[in-house]
């Protein structure tokens, strides 16, 4: 069976103490202002999290690393704030594995060394405005003119998009179609600052304010034939295997959203005086808060099988289809069971949970998305029904 | 350039403190400790005078079994190897008695071009080791260097003090004390943590270092704590409401407590 070994117990002491000083402090006022703190990525970079899975030659942690590493740093971060959390899982998830797993050498010497480093960051653009949980459905295209290609459309909601240190984001787009007249589905790389390609001004959000997040239009916008990712037509499926990882590092900054309300619940229900005791004493608090551990526990054992699983799949040990499974339980439980956990830690802390000088109160916030991205729960249901030979509309 | 840093490890500050009631030591077992903050500056401030230049950096702590938990964040934050000095009899030993296991360990790894120390450790907080360990070792001391440089055989230091800064030079090998204003720490990164499981860490005893048991220890300390008062927990603040006169009831307050 899988635990976590000495070396990713040192590491999560790192990173908590990390978040506690270098974080912590800020996440009130950053939270309140929008405000993404471009500054604190090179100090990630020099934490070593973005290179975790990435071999040495690009800066990374080479066969040290491994995905655990990744969703420990992921649940260390989370813990403090999720928006930060996000822009490590997706700025490794989104961001630097697709380059990695489909990169031509001259495209991961270009790009990687500075999104290991923390200088620069990068975004993937899969969602549209009407193309989400049916990704398939998009509509950007990107045609070929001599040894350009020439991209028109929109993408939604794409994190990590629009900072001042965002080097490229990779956009899926239609470049054909196959013979039974379904899009041909490839990925582009468009580097910041190419003519023709906005960012749109931030969106206002639920929660995650602090987390960088633009809508993406493309007006004939020209990048050179080779930046394309990967092989024409196979967008698809690259994305659909980016994601499979993207869902257990949701689970992992879930976690650690789960593991501070247990933290910061329990703290106030021992201190907290109502009617001559604490509000602890009373069953109808402490069975809430026993809930509370349950759910971490559970979100924790669900988590780091399934990213022992993925690293047990890199070593050839153990098959997709495992791994893919585990993520889609792992990404529903442990994101349901946050926004569980946000609901009845807000309630314990009664109106100062209202109050946005409480973190619970941020938590609460930024809880719902994570049923929401890197695939719905219905989404999550639907995978993992389909992966128990259940047939599918 | 050779460094020594001395290193110690503490009851972390977070914890609730406190003292064994059977001899009045610091009680190390139940809470959890950690390498002293104040002692992460002069850790930083060895690695960058190394990787600016070359040498090694080799950190020693005197403490029980668990200490190797401080070196071991010194090796990965970027020291190159570790001396960890563990003995029973050592239990309860006072600043005189650190100071001479410290001197006889840094003589026992060799001649160091320059040991630096923290400010302080943040529970003795006495800040007396440094200054008796370089008369143990025959050095030139300065303390409290908030800056901190190396010209060929000398080190010059900015020690800020409340009328001026003065800027003092010492020659080669010295023993340096610096303080939380001289760098900003680095974080173990996670390659250092991977590389520090494969660092020389040694263990020596009093036996391996030629110093006597009745030398050190609680028995042969030359002070005594007698007795210890838990401080009384911090009462309930007074609250003022401003019906108007907020702001002279405040001033009021802080007058009668004598801040204004
Ligand atoms: C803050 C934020 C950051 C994001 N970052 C990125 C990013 O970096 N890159 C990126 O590409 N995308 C990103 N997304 C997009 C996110 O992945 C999508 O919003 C998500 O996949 C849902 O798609 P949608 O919004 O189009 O919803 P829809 O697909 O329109 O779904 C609406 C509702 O219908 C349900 N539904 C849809 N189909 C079915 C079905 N077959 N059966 C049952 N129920 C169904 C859904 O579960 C959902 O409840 C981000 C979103 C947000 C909010």
């Amino acid at each position: 069976m899988f635990e976590l070994d000495r070396h990713h117990e040192d590491f999560r002491r790192t990173v908590r103490d990390f978040a506690e000083r270098e974080v912590a402090p800020h996440v009130a006022q950053w939270d309140r202002d929008s405000y993404f703190p471009t500054d604190l990525v090179p100090k990630m970079g020099d934490l070593g999290l973005f290179g975790l899975v990435v071999p040495e030659e690009f800066g990374g942690a080479g066969e040290h690393g491994d995905f655990t590493s990744l969703c420990v740093a992921i649940e260390e971060l989370g813990r403090v704030d999720q928006s930060i959390g996000i822009t490590l899982s997706a700025g490794v998830g989104l961001g630097i594995n697709p380059i990695l797993t489909y990169g031509s050498d001259e495209q991961k010497q270009r790009f990687l060394p500075d999104l290991v480093a923390g200088r620069a960051l990068a975004g993937f653009g899969l969602t549209e405005p009407d193309a989400g949980s049916d990704a398939g459905a998009t509509r950007t295209r990107a045609v070929r003119d001599g040894e350009e290609w020439v991209v028109n459309g929109a993408k939604a909601f794409i994190t990590n998009s629009g900072t001042d240190i965002t080097s490229v984001v990779t956009v899926t787009a239609r470049t054909g179609e196959n013979e039974d007249g379904s899009p041909q589905i490839s990925a582009i790389m468009i580097p910041s600052g190419t003519p023709g390609f906005t960012a749109e001004a931030p969106y206002h959000k639920l929660g995650w304010h602090i987390s960088d997040t633009h809508g993406l239009t493309f007006e004939d916008c020209r990048v050179p034939a080779e930046n394309l990712l990967g092989e024409e037509g196979e967008g698809y499926k690259q994305f659909l295997k980016t994601l499979d990882d993207g869902r257990i590092a949701i689970s992992a900054l879930a976690l650690g959203m789960t593991q501070a309300m247990l933290e910061l619940a329990t703290d106030y229900a021992k201190t907290r005086q109502a009617f001559g005791r604490p509000i602890g004493a009373n069953q109808g608090v402490s069975f809430q808060v026993a809930d509370l551990a349950v759910m971490v526990e559970a979100s924790r054992q669900l988590t780091y099988r399934a990213a022992w699983l993925k690293d047990e799949m890199e070593a050839g040990r153990r098959g997709l289809k495992e791994v893919k499974q585990a993520a889609s339980i792992a990404k529903l439980y442990t994101s349901e069971a946050a926004v569980t956990a946000t609901r009845i830690a807000t309630q314990i802390f009664g109106g100062n949970g209202f109050m946005e000088e409480y973190p619970v109160a941020r938590f609460y916030r930024d809880a719902k998305i994570l049923e929401i991205g890197e695939g719905t729960s219905e989404v999550q249901r639907m995978l993992i029904a389909r992966n128990l030979g259940l047939p599918s509309a | 350039m050779n460094i020594v840093v001395c290193v110690k490890y503490v009851p972390d500050a977070q914890s609730d403190r406190t003292f064994n009631d059977s001899d009045k030591t610091t009680d190390r077992e139940s809470v959890d400790g950690l390498l002293s903050e104040l002692d992460e500056y002069a850790v930083e401030e060895a690695l960058k005078l190394v990787e600016a230049g070359e040498g090694e950096v080799t950190v020693v702590t005197v403490g029980p079994d668990q200490a190797a938990d401080a070196v071991k964040k010194a090796l990965q934050m970027g020291a190159d190897k570790a001396v960890h000095i563990s003995d029973e009899a050592i239990h309860g030993s006072d600043a005189p008695a650190t100071s001479l296991v410290l001197a006889e360990a840094i003589k026992k790894i060799g001649s160091p071009d320059l040991v630096l120390c923290g400010l302080a450790s943040t529970d003795g907080t006495m800040s007396v080791v440094p200054a008796m360990l370089a008369e143990r070792l025959g050095l030139p001391q300065v303390t409290q260097a908030s800056e901190l440089s190396v010209e060929g055989d000398a080190v010059k230091i900015r020690r800020d003090g409340d009328v001026a800064s003065e800027t003092i030079e010492a020659s080669l090998p010295c023993l340096v004390s610096v303080t939380d204003q001289i760098n900003e720490p680095r974080y173990p990164s996670f390659k250092g943590i991977m590389a520090a499981k494969k660092k020389p860490v040694e263990t020596w005893t009093l036996a391996d270092l030629g110093v006597d048991a009745g030398q050190v220890g609680l028995d042969n300390s030359w002070t005594k704590v007698l007795e210890f008062t838990k401080r009384p927990p911090r009462e309930q603040g007074e609250i003022v409401k401003d019906e108007g006169d907020g702001g002279s009831k405040l001033a009021e307050f802080l007058a009668s407590r004598k801040f204004i």
